[in-house]
C-alpha cells in the first residue's frame, strides 16, 4: 500500500467581491498517492486553479480565504504552517508550473538567474554553483545550458514553458502541480513538453497533480481523474472508469462536446447553458439547471457522493438508489 | 457550385530589422460557395496573416485575389468599402476584440451605422434585436457591456457583428480557441446552422485538429508560410501524406484510452521565416529529409485525386 503524499479534506475557499461572496471551492476531497498522477479536469471558473493555489497556500488574502478543511502533505497539515515554513516547502517539496509561460517569467532577469534563484533559496550553495546547477537543469529540459544568460523574450513559447518546468523541478520536488502546462503551446510542442514531464516524473518519482481542461492530455499522462464542476468534485476514478464508463451527466456532456478525430458526427451535443454564478450557487446540485436528467430531488440538499464501482465515485442522486 | 474565393500565388512579406519575413509565401486555393476551408497550422505559420490578407486587412505583397470572379487585388478606397460589406471576420479573442466602452447593442449596431443600412433608429433597433436572436443572445443583454458577459456570449456578439451586413464570406480566425469545450460546441453548432441558413462561405483558421475536421469541407495545412498539404477533410485524416501533417496529427492528444500509445516527437530547430534559404522549410525537423530537401523548394503536386502535397519524397515515404 503506497502512502498518500497529498490529502485534501473538505476544502472550502471563498473570495469576497464587494457585497458578494464567490464560493470558488466547496468541499473538495482528493487524495494523491506517492508517484501517482492525478488529472483535475474542469472548465474556466470551476475552481481548479484555486485548489492548486490553496495547496501552495498562495490564495491572495484578501480577497480570498480558505474557510474550511485540511490539506495534508505527507500527513502534516499545511494550514497550520507558518509563512516561513511554507516558504521552505514551496519550490522544494511542492512545486508549481504556471499556465502562461509568457507571464510566469520575469522579463528583466536572465533565465539562468531565475532558475538559480530557487536553488539558492533552498540550498546552501555558492552563486557560481547554483548557476552551474541551473545550466544542468536547462540541459535536462532540453535547452542548451549556454543560453542561461539570455532573457525570456529570446526564447519561443515552448522553450519558455520548459524554463518554467526547469524552475519547478530545480530542487527535485516530491509533488508537482502543473496548472494547464501546455494550454498555451502548439500541439507538436505540447507533445514534447508532455513527454518531458513524464520522463522527469519517472526519473525523480515525482507525484503529479495535472490541472487541465483537455481530456486528451489527461488520457496521455494521468492514471486517475477528478472532474470538477462549480467547486465540487462530481466524478472521480481511474482513467478507465472515467473514459470507459463516464457516469455523471456533466462528464458525459464534456465528452459529447469534443469533436472526435476518429468518428464523424454531423452535430456536436453541447451542454446547454452556462456554469452557475459562483456568488449565487443554487441549493442542491450545481449542475441541475443544465442537466437533461434532472428531477425534483436534484433541487435541494447535498448531493450524495456514491461509489458506483470500487474506486469510482459519482456525485449524483441518480446513483443513490432514488427514483427520479 | 461556383467558386467564391480564389487566391493565386499570394505572397505577404513583412519588413523586419533582420530582413524580409515571408509570412505567406506563394499560396493558391479556391473556396466554393457555401463551403468551408479549414486552415491549420501552428502559431507563426502565417495562417492568420493569410486570412487577413485575403480580406484586405493586410496589403498583399504580390499575387491575385479573386472574389466571385472579380479581381479584388487593387481596389480604390470606395470599392474597398463596398467589398468589405461582403466579407467579414470573426476574431479569436472575444475579450480584446470588442470595445469595452460600448454596450452589446451599440457593438452590434456599429457596422449597420457605418454602412447606413437602416432608415430610422427604430429600424436599427429592430435589426439589432433580430441579429441577437439569430446568434442566440438573449435580448436582456442589449444594454450590458462586454466585461459583464462570459466568453461564449462575447463571441456571439462578434458573430452578430460579422453577420450584420449579410456577408457572403467570413474569415473565422480561431473563433473557438478561447472558449471552454462545452461552450465551444455551442458556438460550432451555431456557426454550422448559420452557414446552412445564410449559405455562408467560411475560411476557418485554427490550430485545433478535431474542430477543423468537424467543420471543414477542405483542409489546408500550413507550415512557415507554405501550404504543405491540401485535401478534403475526410481524406486528409485518412491519408496523411506530408511528414509534417503526420507529425501534427500524431501529436493531438485523443480523449480515449489507447493501449501502448507512443508519442511521435519532432526534433530539430524551427527554420526562421526571415529571408529563408531555398529548400523545404520543414527539412530541418523532417525525419525523412534527403539532400534535395535542403536545396530546392518542393512544388505542390496532385498526388492523389484532389489531394495536393508539397514534398520531394512523398511517393517514397508513402509507397505510392
Amino acid at each position: 500500500m503506497s502512502q498518500n503524499i497529498l490529502e485534501i479534506k473538505d476544502l472550502f475557499v471563498q473570495y469576497s467581491a464587494g457585497k458578494d461572496t464567490v464560493r470558488a471551492v466547496n468541499g473538495i476531497n482528493l487524495t494523491l498517492e506517492e508517484g501517482e498522477s492525478l488529472g483535475l479536469v474542469g472548465e474556466t471558473g470551476a475552481g481548479k486553479t484555486t485548489t492548486a493555489l490553496s495547496i501552495m497556500r498562495l490564495i491572495p488574502n484578501p480577497p480570498g480565504k480558505i474557510t474550511g478543511g485540511e490539506i495534508l502533505y505527507r500527513g502534516e497539515n499545511l494550514m497550520e504552517k507558518s509563512e516561513a515554513e511554507m516558504r521552505k516547502i514551496r519550490g522544494h517539496e511542492i512545486s508549481m508550473i504556471f499556465q502562461d509561460p509568457m507571464t510566469a517569467l520575469n522579463p528583466m532577469l536572465s533565465v539562468g538567474d531565475q532558475i538559480a534563484e530557487v536553488i539558492r533559496l533552498h540550498e546552501k550553495i555558492s552563486r557560481a554553483d547554483a548557476m552551474r546547477k541551473a545550466c544542468a537543469m536547462m540541459e535536462v529540459v532540453g535547452i542548451e545550458g549556454g543560453r542561461a544568460g539570455e532573457y525570456p523574450h529570446q526564447f519561443s513559447g515552448g522553450m519558455k514553458q520548459r524554463i518554467v518546468i526547469a524552475i519547478a523541478l530545480a530542487c527535485n520536488p516530491s509533488l508537482l502541480i502543473a496548472d494547464e502546462p501546455t494550454t498555451a503551446l502548439d500541439v507538436t510542442i505540447q507533445a514534447q513538453v508532455l513527454e518531458l514531464i513524464e520522463q522527469l516524473k519517472r526519473k525523480f518519482n515525482t507525484s503529479l497533480l495535472l490541472i487541465t481542461h483537455d481530456l486528451g492530455v489527461v488520457a496521455e499522462v494521468c492514471s486517475k481523474v477528478a472532474i470538477i464542476y462549480a467547486g465540487e468534485i462530481v466524478e472521480y476514478g481511474t482513467l478507465k472508469h472515467i473514459y470507459e464508463n463516464p457516469s455523471h451527466p456533466y462528464t458525459i456532456g464534456l465528452f459529447g462536446s469534443i469533436p472526435n478525430l476518429n468518428e464523424t458526427v454531423h452535430r456536436l451535443s453541447p451542454i446547454p447553458g452556462l456554469m452557475p454564478d459562483p456568488t449565487k450557487l443554487p441549493d442542491g446540485c450545481a449542475f441541475e439547471e443544465r442537466c437533461s436528467q434532472a428531477c425534483e430531488a436534484c433541487g435541494k440538499g447535498v448531493m450524495p457522493y456514491v461509489e458506483i464501482e470500487p474506486g469510482h465515485m459519482v456525485r449524483c442522486i441518480k446513483f443513490a438508489g432514488k427514483e427520479c | 457550385m461556383s467558386t467564391l474565393v480564389e487566391v493565386k500565388n499570394l505572397k505577404k512579406y513583412f519588413k523586419t530589422p533582420r530582413g524580409l519575413l515571408h509570412a505567406v509565401d506563394d499560396i493558391n486555393f479556391k473556396i466554393e460557395k457555401g463551403q468551408t476551408l479549414g486552415v491549420v497550422g501552428e502559431s507563426g505559420c502565417g495562417k492568420s496573416t493569410l486570412g487577413r490578407t485575403v480580406i484586405h486587412l493586410h496589403e498583399r505583397t504580390s499575387g491575385q485575389i479573386l472574389f466571385d470572379g472579380k479581381d479584388v487585388s487593387d481596389l480604390s478606397k470606395h470599392e474597398l468599402k463596398e467589398f468589405r460589406s461582403h466579407v467579414q471576420m470573426i476574431f479569436q479573442d472575444p475579450f480584446s476584440s470588442l470595445n469595452p466602452r460600448m454596450s452589446v447593442s451599440q457593438l452590434i449596431a456599429e457596422p449597420l451605422l457605418i454602412y447606413k443600412t437602416s432608415k430610422s433608429s427604430a429600424d436599427l433597433g429592430k435589426e439589432v434585436g433580430r441579429l441577437m436572436d439569430t446568434v442566440g443572445l438573449a435580448r436582456r443583454f442589449a444594454n450590458s457591456y462586454p466585461h459583464e458577459l462570459d466568453g461564449g456570449r462575447r463571441q456571439r456578439i462578434g458573430i452578430a457583428r460579422a453577420l450584420s451586413l449579410n456577408p457572403e464570406f467570413i474569415v473565422c480566425d480561431e473563433p473557438v480557441s478561447a472558449l471552454d469545450v462545452s461552450i465551444q460546441a455551442q458556438i460550432l453548432n451555431l456557426m454550422q446552422d448559420l452557414q446552412d441558413e445564410f449559405h455562408l462561405t467560411y475560411m476557418f483558421i485554427t490550430h485545433n485538429m478535431s474542430v477543423v475536421k468537424h467543420i471543414s469541407n477542405n483542409i489546408m495545412i500550413m507550415y512557415l508560410g507554405n501550404m504543405v498539404e491540401f485535401a478534403g477533410a475526410e481524406e486528409i485524416f485518412k491519408n496523411r501524406l506530408h511528414p509534417y501533417t503526420k507529425a501534427l496529427l500524431a501529436a493531438v492528444p485523443i480523449p480515449a484510452i489507447i493501449e501502448g500509445r507512443k508519442r511521435q516527437l519532432l526534433t530539430g530547430e524551427i527554420t526562421s521565416p526571415i529571408d529563408p534559404k531555398p529548400g523545404c522549410r520543414f527539412a530541418a525537423r523532417c525525419p525523412y529529409a534527403t539532400d534535395i530537401c535542403h536545396a530546392e523548394n518542393p512544388q505542390l503536386d496532385e498526388v492523389l485525386e484532389g489531394h495536393f502535397v508539397a514534398c520531394h519524397n512523398v511517393k517514397e515515404i508513402n509507397q505510392l
